[in-house]
């Protein structure tokens, strides 16, 4: 069959990611649902806005969040995510190998972030007794960084399945997409990870 | 197909005559017979906006009759083609002003309006009554007078009464159509609203937030008297003695029956604000019994031996010991005899 | 394959069929035949709310049983009958439009469609089960926290499911009309279908995920004692209601834009005049969605947000009125100086006319929030949301059905029977509801499960509840001519109502593939300009070419299927821990279908040029 080219690795155009209408609708589509995670995300926060200070007599934000961890966490994100960008550069010019080794970064670093905050719940916890049930306040900030702890678990799981499944097959026209959505999807939970920082930590602290 | 859609135009006709002999609903239900400041400020823009939608409504109707009548399909024009018209800029700015212009002749009133039911300066020295809500019935507590009452909100004609309303459960709605348009009563936050009555009566009031099975029966009534009679039943209720020993013999077993029944462990007599359960204190004026049944012994006995038939889902099922007949009907008794005041329903004309 | 050589093969060959599609016409198939029965089913439940309020003081139904029934009524006809009916529309038409072979996704399209109806089916288990939702559609908190039983976890879950199903839609239709759009067929140059299909897209994309939400908040309180609408631990149970109309203002207008559309094309068609104003049209589309997300609160009016608040949502919510009221006037100029043919499809727009105008106006009345502190909650509320969702989605959804079943089917609907259908739809959708306005203004709260003597309501309601029959009698007739129809219906040509735009261009029912060749879009109403000033035909765009078609998957089901039972497990884990088995199972399907799609290369198939040389034009 003459359609085989787009398998090709010794074929492949530049940005190759756009080049089919598949690469083309997975782009639009992702960013069409990024626009949807937006309208969820906000209805979180607007949730944990109005609920940040019914702590019910429960530990408020003020006296348990430590800014030290939540910084770290914070640098691991975004350096996660500037590393994404370096591997969708290699993709561009069809380096793969350098691809995948720059997605290893992200998923390390994207581990990090995800046992910092599985150590900061436990701390909360076990040292405050600050639990989903404490407060509202307690209900609103689990679910609000929960939900996007979930979102990181979900993008590694993805991120992990395609550089095992792709190791040995290389670059091509059909997974070329895959990697630059995951690489989106990736910002985007780095984005919301700053808001969750100014919002939930830094006025949690100051404000 | 013509005979029966003729048919069919003369029984939506005559059913249309029927509404309108039907008239405008029951007298002190209804809010097309506004007899109070809030129902009549929403009644005033009732009639604004339904004057200017009826204007659009007949342009339109207008318009379409005249296209279907004179451009439907004619014989022998089967195969005309129309011009294809892309649209008119004249046109369409015209039918893109004039509802600017209509929508504003109803937005400043709607505006003010709100303002002005929102104002409640006066509130500081006027009555003050907080509202509960309660699956499935309203507490009145009055709390500089000192009076709690339930069911039945007694106030003075021709003055503003301050609502500060709260919920114990779910959300409830306090409506009474003839006096006032409606106000959620949440259960976190004080709403308040203010109403005011123009002549006496006995205005029935309605839940309008479904709050569970017996949402449709939460009513209430509201009991405008004079200034004179309100500030007599002020007078009575606050010179209620709980302990007082009813008069005849069967209340007086009633009375006993009440106390070792532990009624008292959720139903008030007088002025303590306890209120698990409606507040018992002038119970033999109440115009209704639960809330919408006749105030007769026969049907306040019927709800002392099985309340669920009669509400279901109400929180007294099932929270006090079964009673014999007899105690059903001494209790009722006494209930019925404890009458503080003059000042009844029947005062205000009902 | 049209339904002709569909019919030939076993039963078991078309289920599979079925349950493996992901071709967009066969799922528009399975979203009318799903969205039917749960229209059925609401309209059922529809009658029975009548029957108990056809007398004061009835006891047809107990207390309970009609708080259920109202809330499933509401749920059903909103969630899962009118918008996976507009869904249908969509699916069967909005791809032929835009001259394309098929969605963006055809796998999701298909995931999509289990999805809504997998969780459609489990929030209908709930009757089964004798535990249905009893707080309204709206399921307002703490109500719905404090409601006993199951009934509400149904809700969140039943809705959770499909709501996820339909945002999938959403991205669908989005993605497919930015790549997907013929050589030509520029953004300016789409028929208003398809542009409302676009734009209600963005509205789901938007709105739905605020529900999610509300949702989820609900479930964590009923199921794992968060706070969030529990006032003793701080919460708020206002919240829930900002987030319900936060999607749910925006959801009307994703009930009523794509009828919109619908109307457009009938009217263009049958007065066989191009859409007057057209770019007036579109714009207004967008202006009516983007400020459906501003007036959220006008349900909220008695909440006690203040003045300032309700003064600018009323404010706001009046503005809509003005693009509203461009595009009834926009079609009446449609008309105007056509050459009218009233054919069911038109019978219905033309009936659509007075009764969204009051629709419309009504909505305009309740704008005004002093007047709205009387009609709230009553049945004047009632009366406004059928006369809009009725006289405008149902009306649209049938008229569409009538216009497009050709296309669907390949057999034109009958007639006669689809005008006596209209006539008694008409006369008892106006009995029904027009006096309902009344009623509310008379002192009826709504969901009210009886009504008391001696209150005038009486007449009232025994009219509104001899409408609702009359209603009833036209439904069973449009069910009995699409039976006649597929029996004896008459065959549909491609084109067999002088169309004006794409979809006429292909056979009835298209060919799989929908177009041999791309065609070549030359301007708005691409194929009345063919038929007046070219030869009728289409001009291609590409030459004659292996076409690309997506392979058909039964893992779209088996995850839904996966995420049902995780459902239910769910709903009955705070029972007893053993039901997390389920939850864990079922996830595992559905997680583990989700990895062989994305660890397993699917890269469709070709149909050769010379196949599609063989095939009659």
């Amino acid at each position: 069959m003459s359609h085989d080219h787009s398998l090709n690795p010794e074929t492949m155009p530049q940005e190759p990611e756009k080049a089919t209408l598949e690469g083309k609708n997975k782009f639009f589509g992702l960013w069409f649902f990024l626009g949807g995670e937006t309208v969820l995300f906000a209805s979180f926060f607007g949730t944990f806005l109005a609920l940040r200070n019914s702590t019910a007599n429960g530990p408020t934000g003020d006296e348990i969040f430590g800014l030290e961890l939540v910084f770290i966490m914070t640098m691991l994100l975004l350096t996660s995510s500037l590393t994404s960008v370096y591997a969708m550069y290699h993709m561009k010019n069809n380096d793969f190998k350098k691809m995948q080794l720059w997605l290893a970064v992200t998923a390390f670093l994207g581990i990090g972030f995800l046992g910092c905050e599985i150590y900061e719940f436990y701390h909360y916890i076990t040292d405050f007794g600050f639990t989903f049930r404490s407060s509202a306040f307690g209900s609103a900030f689990y679910t609000l960084v929960g939900f996007h702890g979930g979102h990181v678990v979900f993008g590694l799981s993805w991120l992990i399945a395609l550089l095992v499944r792709n190791a040995k097959r290389g670059l091509n026209l059909y997974n070329a997409p895959k990697f630059n959505t995951f690489s989106l999807y990736w910002h985007f939970i780095d984005v919301v990870w700053v808001f969750i920082f100014t919002v939930v930590y830094l006025m949690g602290k100051v404000g | 197909m013509k005979g029966w859609m003729g048919k069919i135009k003369t029984l939506s006709l005559l059913s249309f005559l029927a509404v309108v002999l039907a008239g405008c609903g029951k007298e002190n239900l209804t809010a097309l017979v506004p007899k109070g400041y809030g129902a009549e400020t929403s009644m005033d823009l009732i009639i604004l906006s339904t004057a200017i939608m009826t204007f659009v409504f007949v342009v339109v109707f207008v318009v379409y009759l005249i296209a279907i009548i004179r451009f439907r399909k004619k014989k022998g024009q089967e195969d005309y083609i129309p011009k294809q018209v892309e649209g008119s800029k004249k046109l369409e700015t015209v039918w893109t002003i004039i509802p600017i212009i209509l929508v504003l002749i109803l937005a400043v009133p709607t505006v003010a309006a709100t303002f002005d039911l929102a104002d409640e300066s006066g509130k500081k020295d006027g009555i003050n009554i907080d509202v509960t809500g309660n699956q499935y019935w309203w507490h009145f507590s009055y709390p500089n007078e000192e009076i709690q009452t339930s069911q039945d909100l007694y106030i003075p004609t021709g003055e503003k009464v301050f609502l500060n309303m709260k919920s114990t459960d779910v959300i409830h709605s306090f409506w009474v159509p003839s006096i006032s348009g409606k106000m959620d009563v949440n259960p976190e936050n004080e709403n308040t609203m203010y109403i005011e009555a123009y002549e006496e009566g006995v205005y029935w009031g309605k839940c309008a937030e479904l709050c569970g099975p017996s949402h449709s029966l939460m009513d209430f009534k509201v009991i405008a008297v004079s200034p004179e009679e309100y500030e007599q039943w002020v007078k009575d209720m606050q010179s209620v003695d709980p302990k007082a020993e009813p008069q005849d013999a069967v209340a007086q077993d009633g009375k006993a029956a009440f106390e070792e029944n532990n009624c008292m462990a959720c139903h008030a007599i007088g002025s303590s604000p306890a209120a698990v359960g409606p507040n018992l204190t002038n119970f033999g004026d109440r115009s209704r019994i639960a809330g919408f049944l006749e105030p007769t012994k026969e049907n306040l006995v019927k709800w002392l031996q099985d309340p669920e038939s009669i509400k279901p889902g109400n929180k007294m099922t099932g929270n006090y010991p079964k009673l014999s007949e007899e105690e059903s009907d001494s209790i009722a008794e006494y209930l019925l005899q404890l009458k503080p005041s003059d000042i009844t329903p029947e005062s205000a004309g009902e | 394959m049209s339904t002709a050589t569909a019919q030939k093969r076993g039963f078991g060959a078309v289920l599979w069929d079925y349950l493996t599609t992901v071709d967009h016409k066969k799922i528009a198939h399975l979203y009318l035949f799903g969205g039917g029965f749960f229209f059925i089913l609401g309209g059922l439940e529809a009658l029975l709310i009548r029957i108990q309020l056809i007398k004061p003081e009835n006891d047809f139904l107990s207390a309970g049983l009609y708080n259920e029934m109202i809330t499933m009524h509401g749920t059903t006809m909103i969630f899962l009958a009118a918008m996976p009916l507009l869904l249908a529309l969509m699916n069967a038409i909005m791809p032929l439009q835009i001259g394309a072979r098929d969605v963006a996704f055809p796998f999701l399209n298909a995931l999509g469609f289990w999805l809504f109806m997998l969780g459609g089916l489990l929030l209908n288990l709930s009757w089964i089960m004798g535990d249905a939702p009893d707080s309204g559609w709206t399921a307002y908190t703490p109500l719905a926290t404090e409601s006993p039983g199951h009934g509400l976890d149904y809700y969140v879950l039943g809705l959770q499911i499909s709501g996820a199903g339909t945002l999938m839609g959403g991205i669908n239709f989005l993605a497919t009309i930015v790549t997907m759009r013929a050589p030509g067929m520029t953004y300016m140059r789409m028929p208003l279908f398809t542009w409302t299909t676009f734009v209600t897209s963005t509205l789901i994309l938007f709105a739905f995920p605020a529900l999610t939400v509300g949702l989820f908040l609900l479930m964590f309180d009923r199921m794992f004692d968060s706070a969030f609408f529990d006032v003793t631990l701080g919460g708020n149970s206002i919240i829930w209601q900002h987030l319900f109309w936060i999607f749910g203002h925006p959801e009307v207008y994703i009930l009523i834009l794509p009828v919109f559309g619908i109307f457009s094309e009938v009217f263009a068609t049958f007065s066989k005049k191009r859409l007057f104003g057209y770019t007036a049209m579109v714009f207004a589309t967008m202006l009516i969605a983007f400020l459906g997300f501003m007036v959220w609160a006008h349900h909220m009016f008695t909440v006690g947000l203040g003045p300032v608040a309700n003064s600018i949502f009323a404010v706001a919510t009046m503005a809509i009125a003005v693009p509203t009221g461009i595009k009834i006037f926009n079609w009446l100029a449609t008309m105007w100086g056509g050459n009218i043919t009233v054919s069911t499809a038109m019978l219905y727009a033309l009936g659509f006319i007075p009764s969204f105008t009051i629709g419309g106006m009504t909505g305009v009345m309740l704008a005004s929030s002093v007047a709205d502190y009387q009609y709230h909650d009553s049945y004047f509320v009632v009366a406004h949301f059928h006369y809009v969702i009725v006289g405008g989605t149902v009306f649209g959804i049938l008229a569409g059905l009538h216009y497009w079943w050709p296309k669907m089917f390949g057999r034109v609907l009958n007639e006669t029977l689809g005008k006596i259908t209209f006539w008694l739809f008409f006369f008892g959708f106006h009995l029904t509801f027009f006096i309902q306005h009344f009623l509310g203004l008379m002192g009826m709260p709504r969901r009210y499960w009886v009504f008391l003597k001696d209150q005038d309501l009486d007449l009232g309601n025994l009219i509104s509840s001899l409408g609702a029959l009359l209603m009833g009698v036209g439904g069973i007739l449009f069910l009995i001519n699409i039976i006649y129809t597929a029996a004896k219906g008459e065959k549909a040509s491609a084109d067999p109502f002088d169309g004006r735009t794409l979809e006429w261009a292909v056979s009835s029912p298209p060919p799989y593939y929908n177009f041999k060749q791309l065609p070549l879009v030359r301007g708005l109403d691409s194929l009345w300009i063919e038929k007046r000033e070219g030869n009728g035909k289409l001009k291609p765009a590409e030459p004659l070419g292996d076409v690309h078609m997506p392979n058909g998957s039964i893992l779209p089901f088996i995850m839904s299927v996966g995420f049902t039972i995780a459902g239910v497990g769910f709903i009955y884990q705070p029972d007893n821990r053993t039901w997390l088995l389920a939850v864990f199972i079922g996830m595992g399907i559905a997680l583990g279908s989700m990895l062989i799609r994305s660890l397993k290369d699917d890269h469709g198939y070709y149909i050769s040029k010379e196949e599609l040389e063989k095939e009659a034009d």
